[in-house]
């Protein structure tokens, strides 16, 4: 029973989140307050834990409470549950786009959505850069604009993407060597 | 079936790499299905972000089903997008049994503050790849502006965003085929 509760109710959330992983957000505080499967403070936990784990926070959210309230395959069933919306609808989508591909008016919408998914992308990673280069607190602290820049982190990005742009390794590689980085000089 | 579990080894690397939510998957998307196997094009790859924002889901699954299913199907989609999700999966469960503080270590925090600068870089790196493919003429660059600014400083929704830039694109593709035949008509009558 407790497993189709917990399909269910994930299920509902990967059919409702629409966008990045942050958007599944909302939908798991109302199951907070609506389950007793996690508490508050075990979602601001697993928050910072996907932030240093791969994976979209809807994803290790579903596997977590999976698991503390039916084990291993409370867990499976959970995030079988939140993607299978994605499987159903994307497949639908993507039948009728393969079959409309060299329609007038799949082109032109097409022709829209490309620069706009470029600009969004664009926008995603400004705020990434704020994360990784700026220390915005220090500055509303000091209000010394020199402050706000986190020189390591610069120091560190240009190298990368000099990395990036000549060695053209797996991506990685960039990301291994930041993380020792990370460790060595106390980002 | 071989082609299956090559699809599911490679969304599980995918997925095992990524590190801070869906846009940061793009540029290993891009060495790994674009680069690498060919799978899908640049302009694809695009195409499927673009609807994965604005359908139910999160964008790393969309995504993955999506090339999937082009691949191998319904059941490539299927496995695309449990790779995808597998290393997640198999990392938290260990974290929900062994690790609980794990994000509380100074060495995991600062490793993860060094990743942090690394996506940013990867993120810029896809993000002028993109641009170079879909930034090809004037109105396409004014839908990208538009859509950065609204996107950068409001806080309306990208789905709507990306509704609303399909729209843009229909009307201005019509736009762009009445003048050219205002034009021809007008070279021929020049011609008569």
């Amino acid at each position: 029973m407790i497993y189709l509760r917990l399909f269910w109710e994930y299920f509902k959330i990967g059919l409702f989140s629409i966008g990045g992983g942050l958007a599944t957000l909302p939908f798991l505080q109302d199951l907070c307050k609506k389950t007793d499967w996690f508490t508050t403070k075990d979602l601001s936990n697993l928050i910072a834990i996907s932030e240093c784990t791969p994976g979209p926070l809807g994803v290790n959210m579903a596997t977590y409470t999976g698991n503390i309230t039916a084990g291993i395959s409370g867990s499976i069933i959970a995030t079988l549950g939140l993607v299978a919306p994605s499987i159903i609808i994307i497949i639908i989508i993507a039948h009728f786009l393969n079959s409309f591909k060299d329609s007038k008016i799949v082109q032109n919408v097409l022709y829209g959505l490309r620069p706009a998914s470029s600009a969004l992308i664009a926008v995603a990673m400004c705020s990434v850069a704020t994360v990784a280069l700026l220390h915005l607190n220090l500055f509303n602290e000091t209000n010394n604009i020199l402050s706000i820049f986190d020189v390591k982190g610069i120091i560190l990005a240009i190298l990368l993407f000099i990395g990036v742009k000549k060695i053209k390794a797996h991506p990685v590689v960039y990301i291994a060597i930041a993380a020792v980085c990370g460790i060595i000089f106390n980002f | 079936m071989k082609l299956l579990l090559n699809l599911f080894t490679s969304f599980a690397r995918i997925g095992g790499l990524t590190f801070g939510g869906g846009y940061a998957m793009l540029p290993m998307l891009q060495r790994e299905l674009v680069e690498d196997k060919h799978w899908v094009t640049e302009e694809e790859l695009m195409d499927y972000y673009a609807i994965g924002q604005c359908t139910p889901g999160v964008i790393a699954i969309n995504t993955a089903t999506f090339v999937g299913y082009k691949m191998a199907g319904i059941l490539g989609g299927i496995f695309a997008t449990i790779g995808v999700v597998f290393p997640s999966w198999i990392i938290i469960t260990i974290i929900a049994m062994f690790v609980q503080h794990f994000a509380e270590y100074a060495a995991v925090q600062h490793a993860l503050a060094g990743i942090t600068v690394c996506v940013f870089v990867l993120i810029l790196d896809a993000v002028i790849k993109l641009g170079k493919k879909s930034l090809k003429d004037k109105c396409s660059i004014l839908i990208f502006l538009l859509v950065f600014c609204i996107s950068l400083f409001t806080n309306i929704s990208s789905a709507y965003l990306i509704i609303f830039s399909g729209i843009l694109g229909v009307i201005i593709c019509t736009i762009k085929t009445k003048i050219a035949k205002n034009t021809l008509e007008k070279q021929k009558e020049d011609i008569r």
